[in-house]
């Protein structure tokens, strides 16, 4: 049952490993992006320090959705995925697998390198802490939800910026309590109510949007 | 019980389908008219002005029922496209695609009313309400559909594909809802609260009620119209289609 | 190998508002090779598509016994193969690689032996560890049929397998065929290169 999609895993894993620049250009983007901000709204500490939980999570999720062009596009012009249809295991599962490795290597990597830029824009130490915790649960919401965009534009003329248009406006959720949840601990607030409901958030999304994914699939490849 | 059921499935059959829309619209943009022009005519001119707000508080005989459509006619288009998905029913499909202009007009007056109101109540333009931020999002959730359909070649495609896009918003909806309400609670932001009036005079309450009863027959009509002009492109070859059109030329 | 019939019951298919074709039925047993032609843009890859359960047909059905393809139990990829126009390699791994994780998608567990052996069968000896990337259009098309012939799959869906292969590899996928319907298995394929096959073969003329 499991083998088909350790085998999956792996190959995906070693496909990022035999081309590493892929998703060192998304934490390049990250970063740059976050270092932009102070150019544009000046460097006053104390000003950076309010701004700083929502310019993280703005700039990793446009990160993480431009990574998502590249979810299904290459398995797509190959064959692969085609073939991936013919496989005797239910295709949300190849999907969710695909997303998870996804993840380790666009998402992860996105959270280990946020305490930098936290610190660049004068987050304190816990603050740091709950960023982070915010980022590991909310990245992947913001893969699984992404990637039914990626399935739903395969194929299609100017893909990746179709895309922002249909995911951008269903990320406000997983914006508002990641974002919040560093703001609460800001203003001497628990984050505990944000992180538990981001907690609710990513089970939901890692039951229900696999399915949706698969369909578009389907339908893509029909 | 079973007659019924054949009735009405004969009007999924797309040559029923047309006529008896050809036959409705006619109707329905008569009564648009007349209700509009009664409902207009109360809210400018029958209805009192607001004793706080005096008569800028007019536009929610607009903006009120744009809302509500805006945010119906999304679920409304969802279900009908969960429909063509599921059953492979054609006219289900037409029929979530010509719904989404519509939805995508009213969410649109509703956030361009919104802000005319805010204007003379706030003194801005636009303030993240709760409410006025979830409208922004549906409007961009419309626009992706629409996008997304217009950029699918194939008209089967663009219907499946279109249509998880649909679902797939319908259940976020309430989620960004909630989550946008609590955003804003926890902001502590302004907001803007004209429907919830303590005291509504009942002739500002009929007048509501027929202005959101214009924008009911106003999308019926124009939803309509559209689909059967779908329609007869997507069966431009079948039989029916030609029989009309001699019959029209005639 | 195939305990079951495979059957196809009034398909039909379009492309954009042009019908492509109708009403097709055939029965084939085990042991049976159906081939199809038709000139370019008749619908024939659109057919095997259908067949394998890519798509799904405008009118009709197809059946692996009883069962529709899209709901046979364990899959439509336990009961056949399909190999399209696209190879369905990664450009970044080894032939090796790339048969050896696609076997482990598909649920079986490859033997490096013998992916080796039917690499080095097709003319491919010595070219097992270089990435994909680097070998040629009739190269890469040969680890895709290994691929497929170290699957072992009751039904072989091919679409022009034979494109930009060389006599002695025909040779070899004509006696891979021959095997294959010998041991009761099924194909369905198009060409347009005429090769003999010795087998109990049957025509479907498209168009």
């Amino acid at each position: 049952m499991f083998r088909p999609l350790l085998a999956l895993l792996r190959r995906d894993l070693t496909l990022a490993l035999r081309r590493p620049q892929d998703a060192l250009t998304v934490v390049g983007f990250f970063v740059v992006v976050v270092a932009l901000f102070p150019l544009g709204i000046g460097p006053d500490p104390e000003f950076l320090r309010s701004l700083a939980p929502g310019v993280l999570w703005v700039a990793a999720l446009l990160a993480v959705m431009l990574s998502l062009e590249r979810l299904f596009s290459d398995d797509y012009r190959d064959g692969t995925l085609e073939q991936m249809l013919l496989v005797p295991e239910p295709l949300g599962l190849l999907v969710l697998t695909k997303i998870f490795a996804h993840w380790l290597i666009t998402g992860l990597p996105l959270v280990l390198i946020s305490p930098l830029l936290a610190v660049q824009l004068n987050l304190r130490p816990e603050e740091i802490l709950i960023l982070m915790a915010a980022l590991l649960l909310g990245t992947p919401i913001l893969s699984l939800i992404g990637a039914i965009g990626a399935a739903l534009t395969l194929g299609l003329r100017g893909g990746g910026v179709l895309i922002a248009l249909l995911i951008l406006p269903l990320y406000a959720p997983p914006l508002i309590l990641g974002a919040g949840a560093v703001d609460a601990v800001m203003h001497g607030a628990s984050a505990q109510a944000h992180l538990s409901l981001l907690g609710a958030m990513m089970v939901f999304a890692l039951f229900a949007t696999p399915w949706a994914t698969a369909a578009a699939v389907r339908i893509m490849l029909d | 019980m079973s007659e019924r059921g054949i009735q009405w499935f004969r009007f999924t059959a797309p040559a029923n389908f047309y006529d008896l829309a050809g036959r409705l619209i006619p109707w329905f943009a008569a009564l648009t008219i007349a209700l509009f022009g009664v409902g207009l005519y109360m809210g400018l001119v029958v209805a009192p002005s607001d004793y706080q707000q005096g008569d800028s508080y007019r536009i929610i005989y607009i903006h009120v029922p744009t809302a509500w459509m805006g945010m119906f006619l999304y679920v409304l288009m969802a279900i009908y496209a969960a429909i063509g998905l599921i059953w492979r029913i054609k006219i289900a499909e037409i029929m979530a695609k010509s719904i989404a202009p519509t939805g995508a007009l009213f969410t649109f007056l509703a956030l361009w009313t919104g802000a005319l109101w805010g204007r003379p109540t706030w003194g801005v333009f636009w303030v993240w309400d709760a409410r006025l931020t979830s409208m922004l999002l549906l409007l961009f959730l419309y626009l992706g559909y629409m996008a997304l359909h217009a950029a699918i070649d194939d008209r089967q495609r663009a219907s499946n594909a279109s249509a998880v896009l649909a679902m797939v918003g319908v259940v976020n909806v309430p989620i960004i809802y909630f989550s946008v309400h609590w955003w804003n609670t926890l902001h502590q932001g302004a907001s803007i609260t004209v429907t919830e009036a303590p005291t509504m005079a009942m002739i500002m309450f009929v007048t509501l009620m027929i202005m959101v009863l214009a924008t009911w027959v106003y999308s019926i009509a124009v939803v309509l119209a559209r689909a059967r002009v779908e329609l007869l492109e997507r069966e431009r070859t079948a039989r029916w289609v030609q029989e009309r059109l001699e019959g029209e030329r005639r | 190998m195939a305990d079951r019939e495979f059957r196809a019951v009034a398909l039909a298919a379009e492309r954009g508002d042009r019908r492509l074709f109708d009403d097709i039925d055939f029965t084939l047993s085990p042991g049976q090779l159906l081939q199809v032609s038709g000139r370019n843009g008749c619908g024939k890859t659109s057919l095997l598509r259908i067949l394998s359960g890519l798509s799904r047909p405008v009118a009709g059905q197809v059946y692996w016994g009883d069962e529709p393809i899209q709901s046979v139990d364990g899959g439509t990829g336990s009961c056949l193969g399909y190999l399209g126009h696209q190879n369905a390699l990664k450009e970044d791994l080894t032939a090796e690689e790339n048969i050896l994780i696609a076997g482990g998608l598909g649920g079986g567990r490859p033997d490096r032996e013998d992916v080796l052996a039917m690499l080095a069968s097709l003319g491919l000896a010595g070219y097992e560890d270089l990435p994909v990337r680097y070998l040629s259009q009739g190269q890469k098309r040969r680890v895709a049929l290994a691929r497929l012939l170290l699957q072992p799959r009751p039904l072989l869906i091919l679409d022009e397998p034979y494109a930009a292969l060389d006599v002695q590899v025909i040779e070899v996928l004509r006696s891979a065929i021959e095997a294959h319907l010998a041991r009761k298995g099924m194909i369905v394929i198009t060409t347009h290169q005429a090769v003999d096959i010795d087998g109990d073969c049957h025509n479907l003329r498209l168009g």
